[in-house]
């Protein structure tokens, strides 16, 4: 077989590469190897890297290398089967230019913001990023450094960034990436149902009549949870299929109705769909009067913007605009009445004869409707109300909490809902839906962590677009990043992450398994372990708690972010980091490392490394002396045990395919909030929402309102933007698969062929992407898996040399702060 | 740390720069889309630069976009890295309908219709529903090729990948010396 100059490449690279790395390579097989001490591959279960989906995967080890991976058979969620990055994770490890060793920006030999990366020791590492802490904390105090995490973090280990900034350095800048993906959907749970998290499981794509889905491509972004929702619609005739986007995807080559919106006016549908119930006779007034209240919301909340931004100055409840006053059913109806079907029709662009069909589907008692959103719903500056207005629908025609009815907010991180929601490591939040505002909280907080009363403080910390506006003001001056590749994903970046980033006040440290721009912008990098180079633990969308052995050793230095958080926090004594009534209060406390008061706290540090699963390494555990995780996990499941957020043992966990929580009495619960599936549902009520103190769920009057800025006649098309099914998120990892990379090397712009002729621009041909903020420069695609309407382009975000976030506006959601990626106004230009 | 790593890290530096550069001989490395009104912060450019992704871009600079890459139509059929894999598509799929109503892929590919089209039937694995039972016609969960089959292009990795598969380790010489 002949070579393609472009394998001859590759395999010369890969050969050189593996040579250098002391890895021989194919030398020509002569026979068939059977001799079973040479051949036995070790399979062990881990959960997939990627998405929230969390899929299980079977991971085969062979000389201290991952030599194939594929569909874990045992699991649940995928019964064997993966999507195709599901099916190359054996090697997202082994990228060529895996990080190594700690690199610092030096000039003759020291630290210098303006110097070049040169390889340096931990403990130089360590030394540099330490003083650098502790000089911005002398000045300035705690409200000066920050952390930014992920939904990547694997549960002990945003648990221990959590503990170590909030318990140790008493600062609350510590926030997830999930605050882009989640934490509008955090935030419409909260105020509807007062607890975080789906009340149903994915055992409901196997039960519903009817799939709607919002703002979701599930085709491309939760490949295998369509392959179930594909199995049920196609085995089952009768099933129906609805998908409403801005553009037409992969999602709409099974729809049955497809709607294709103006962006934001998502609320009117939404709004629309709530009236025709109501008009036609459909609510569930049983449902309804039995586990439902009103409320109407405050609606002048502005658009999370920089404060002195027009749109921010007068809007009277931007400062609160979680507020919301009660009212009763007759005013709800009142207050949706002017969303009817014309109004709809004109306001969204969409045919009346599909928004009748899509609104019958909901209002049908017969009929069990399942919605799925992501990020077209979150990524909003509505988003928060659009999930509270999500979830009016389901609660009009009491479809909730029963197999196959189930409003349900699916995740894109592998441990977004695990780590971020479940161990409270958003700026206000604590574990198991507690918030730092509440003294209560604290106080059980305090207990738990064993620390002094008074120690966390009261005050949210920086969110996620507030911490780039303050590093680029100079407020935030020492900052720490683990798992997240923030100057790719942040939207407006060419005016805020970067120029924050370099800010000469700042001390920027990357934590990364790969040289990302992240790490680029960065003074000082860490090299990581990933993925099954370290024991973890994830939680999926559907609150199913998964867990893995360290398969293989980490390449070179690179060290897991839990040891650098430990590590680093064996830096630091009390009196350096507490304030003086503090420690004169709690005098036992003097002269501790924040190491001991809390790792080596006489209760995370109980379990030997004895118990440690024979046949497995935990680099963690050799280093410190106990078995961390198992310490860690158990110290952070006591906050959930007996709260309706219950944890299942910790080894338990090694035992078995993952457990949806909460685990009572060693069972899992699938259904939340409804009598007979849920232990925490009192004796003889059928439902119960009883994360409000009422025990019920509340309906939301809220209106539709503008997007903060649309096109006009200068910057005359809408932007969105998202992912490939080929690519997770900023391709750090899939980038570096050559299948992967092969099969989608490139973003483009997908554009309606009308308006790219408009611009005398043909597919294929290079255009810039300009905002008022930024732009890019990328290839004109006008065919392919995604078709826009004319006036919109959607470029994805995988490709890092083009920064698309460049040119996103950083608008949030005002409740939740999350940024909507969704929409803005561009031009394209041809070059 | 060991020298080896160092020679590593040098070494995957330079294969990572000189294929980001072997890709686009006819592109300038980069170009500065400008972006007025901000003051310029220190300087941020690392050459060669860190993220191979970044096709040796400076951060403030967005380089101009690479050709489109074309899909590889030869039809030849590729190895796999493990027997799970699921194989790439050697051939171009532009226009291909898959939807609800119609599997352009499986007029080819179905286990009744391979042998006619000379085109490699999908697994008995694709004939099984969720708990394992072999349905008569290609199983509902398999029904969409593209989310586990791809097309490849003739774009040029911009950094190696270290991977080696079971089969590799066996055939080389053990590190262990228990090989002869």
């Amino acid at each position: 077989m002949t070579h393609t100059r472009r394998e001859f490449i590759r395999n010369s690279a890969a050969a050189t590469a593996a040579a250098v790395a002391g890895i021989p390579l194919f030398a020509g097989a002569s026979n068939i190897i059977t001799d079973r001490s040479e051949t036995a591959l070790k399979w062990s279960k881990a959960p997939c890297r990627f998405c929230g989906t969390g899929c299980g995967i079977n991971v085969a080890v062979k000389d201290g290398r991952v030599v194939a991976t594929h569909g874990d058979i045992h699991n649940e969620v995928n019964r064997g089967l993966n999507c195709v990055k599901g099916y190359f994770l054996s090697k997202i490890m082994y990228g060529a230019d895996r990080l190594t060793q700690p690199l610092l920006r030096k000039t003759n030999g020291q630290y210098d913001k303006r110097g070049e990366f040169t390889p340096v020791s931990w403990d130089e590492a360590f030394d540099v990023m330490t003083a650098q802490f502790k000089r911005v904390l002398k000045d300035k105090g705690p409200t000066a450094i920050g952390m930014f995490g992920s939904g990547q973090w694997t549960v002990w280990e945003g648990y221990a960034a959590n503990k170590l900034f909030k318990a140790g350095f008493r600062s609350n800048n510590i926030d997830p990436n999930a605050r882009h993906c989640m934490a509008s959907a955090v935030m419409g749970f909260m105020r509807t149902f007062g607890m975080d998290e789906p009340m149903g499981c994915y055992d409901d794509l196997e039960a519903a009549d009817v799939f709607v889905l919002w703002g979701s491509n599930m085709a491309e972004m939760h490949p295998i949870l369509w392959t179930r929702l594909t199995d049920r619609k196609l085995s089952n005739p009768g099933v129906k299929v609805a998908v409403l986007s801005t553009f037409e995807h992969r999602s709409f080559e099974l729809a049955d109705i497809p709607i294709v919106f103006t962006p934001q006016t998502d609320l009117v549908i939404l709004n629309f769909i709530a009236n025709h119930i109501i008009q036609s006779g459909a609510v569930n007034r049983k449902f309804v009067d039995a586990h439902t209240t009103f409320k109407l919301g405050v609606t002048d909340i502005g658009y999370g913007l920089r404060p002195d931004n027009p749109l921010e100055v007068n809007a009277k409840d931007a400062a609160n605009p979680n507020q919301g006053s009660p009212i009763d059913f007759d005013q709800f109806a009142a207050f949706v009445r002017p969303y009817t079907l014309d109004y709809a029709a004109k306001m969204s662009g969409a045919d009346k004869g599909w928004l009748q069909k899509l609104a019958e589907l909901y209002a049908n008692p017969k009929l069990k409707v399942t919605s799925f959103w992501t990020m077209g719903f979150n990524q909003h500056t509505r988003g928060v109300w659009a999930n509270n207005m999500v979830y009016n629908i389901h609660l009009l025609t009491g479809k909730i909490s029963t197999p196959g009815n189930s409003p349900f907010s699916l995740t894109g991180q592998p441990s977004a809902c695990g780590t971020a929601r479940e161990v409270g490591t958003f700026s206000h939040r604590l574990p198991a839906d507690m918030v730092v505002t509440n003294p209560a909280h604290r106080a059980r907080a305090e207990q738990i962590w064993k620390v002094p009363s008074g120690t966390i403080v009261e005050k949210p910390g920086l969110h996620a677009v507030a911490q780039n506006r303050a590093l680029k003001d100079g407020k935030l001056n020492a900052y720490w990043i683990q798992v997240t590749n923030n100057i790719q994903a942040a939207a407006n970046s060419d005016q805020e992450a970067i120029p924050g980033y370099r800010n000469p006040d700042n001390f920027i440290v990357v934590s990364d398994a790969y040289p990302t721009v992240t790490a680029m912008a960065a003074d000082l990098i860490l090299p990581t372990a990933m993925w099954v180079e370290k024991e973890g633990a994830y939680g999926n969308a559907e609150r199913r708690t998964q867990f893995w052995h360290e398969l293989v050793k980490a390449p070179g230095e690179s060290k897991s972010d839990l040891w650098q958080l430990m590590e680093f926090s064996k830096r630091f004594t009390t009196d350096e980091v507490w304030p003086a009534e503090l420690l004169a209060a709690n005098s036992g406390y003097r002269g501790k490392t924040l190491y001991e008061v809390l790792f080596k706290n006489g209760k995370v540090d109980r379990f030997p490394v004895s118990q440690i699963e024979a046949g497995y390494d935990n680099h963690e555990s050799s280093a410190f002396g106990f078995y961390v995780q198992k310490g860690l996990f158990e110290e952070y499941a006591e906050f959930g045990r007996g709260h309706a957020h219950d944890l299942a043992d910790f080894d338990t966990y090694h035992q078995t395919r993952g457990l949806r929580w909460p685990v009572v009495d060693g069972k899992e619960t699938r259904w939340r909030y409804h009598g007979g599936t849920d232990p925490y549902v009192k004796a003889g009520k059928e439902f119960d929402f009883y994360g409000n103190p009422d025990g019920k769920a509340v309906i939301w009057a809220l209106p539709y309102q503008p997007p903060a800025e649309v096109p006009d006649d200068e910057y005359d098309m809408w932007l969105s933007t998202g992912r490939v099914l080929e690519h997770w998120h900023s391709g750090s990892m899939t980038m570096r698969v050559p299948e992967l990379y092969s099969a989608v090397p490139q973003a483009v712009i997908f554009m309606h062929p009308d308006d790219a002729r408009a611009r005398e621009l043909r597919r294929g041909q290079e255009a810039r992407v300009v905002s008022r903020r930024g732009e890019v420069r990328a290839r004109v695609e006008t065919r392919g898996r995604n078709r826009p309407p004319r006036g919109l382009i959607f470029v994805p975000w995988f490709d890092a040399s083009i920064l698309i976030n460049k040119v996103t506006l950083d608008a949030t959601d005002p409740i939740s702060k999350q940024t909507d990626y969704k929409k803005c106004a561009v031009k394209v230009v041809k070059v | 740390m060991k020298p080896i790593t160092v020679v590593a890290f040098i070494a995957v530096l330079v294969v990572g720069v000189l294929l980001g550069r072997s890709c686009s001989p006819q592109q300038p490395a980069a170009q500065v889309a400008s972006v007025g009104s901000i003051a310029p912060p220190p300087r941020l450019q690392l050459k060669p630069s860190l993220d191979a992704m970044r096709r040796d871009a400076d951060l403030l600079a967005e380089p101009v976009a690479l050709p489109l890459a074309r899909v590889q139509n030869t039809d030849v059929r590729r190895a796999r890295n493990y027997p799970m894999q699921p194989p790439t598509i050697p051939h171009a799929i532009d226009g291909y309908q898959v939807d609800q109503n119609a599997n352009r892929c499986m007029l080819c590919h179905s286990q009744s219709n391979a042998a006619r089209f000379q085109a490699p039937p999908v697994s008995v694995t694709h004939y099984m529903d969720r708990d394992g039972q072999i349905l008569a016609e290609i199983s509902p969960r398999r029904y969409f090729c593209e989310q586990c089959h791809v097309v490849q292009t003739d774009a040029v990795p911009l950094v190696a990948n270290t991977f080696v598969g079971a089969d590799d380790i066996l055939t080389s010489t053990p590190a262990s010396g228990k090989k002869e």
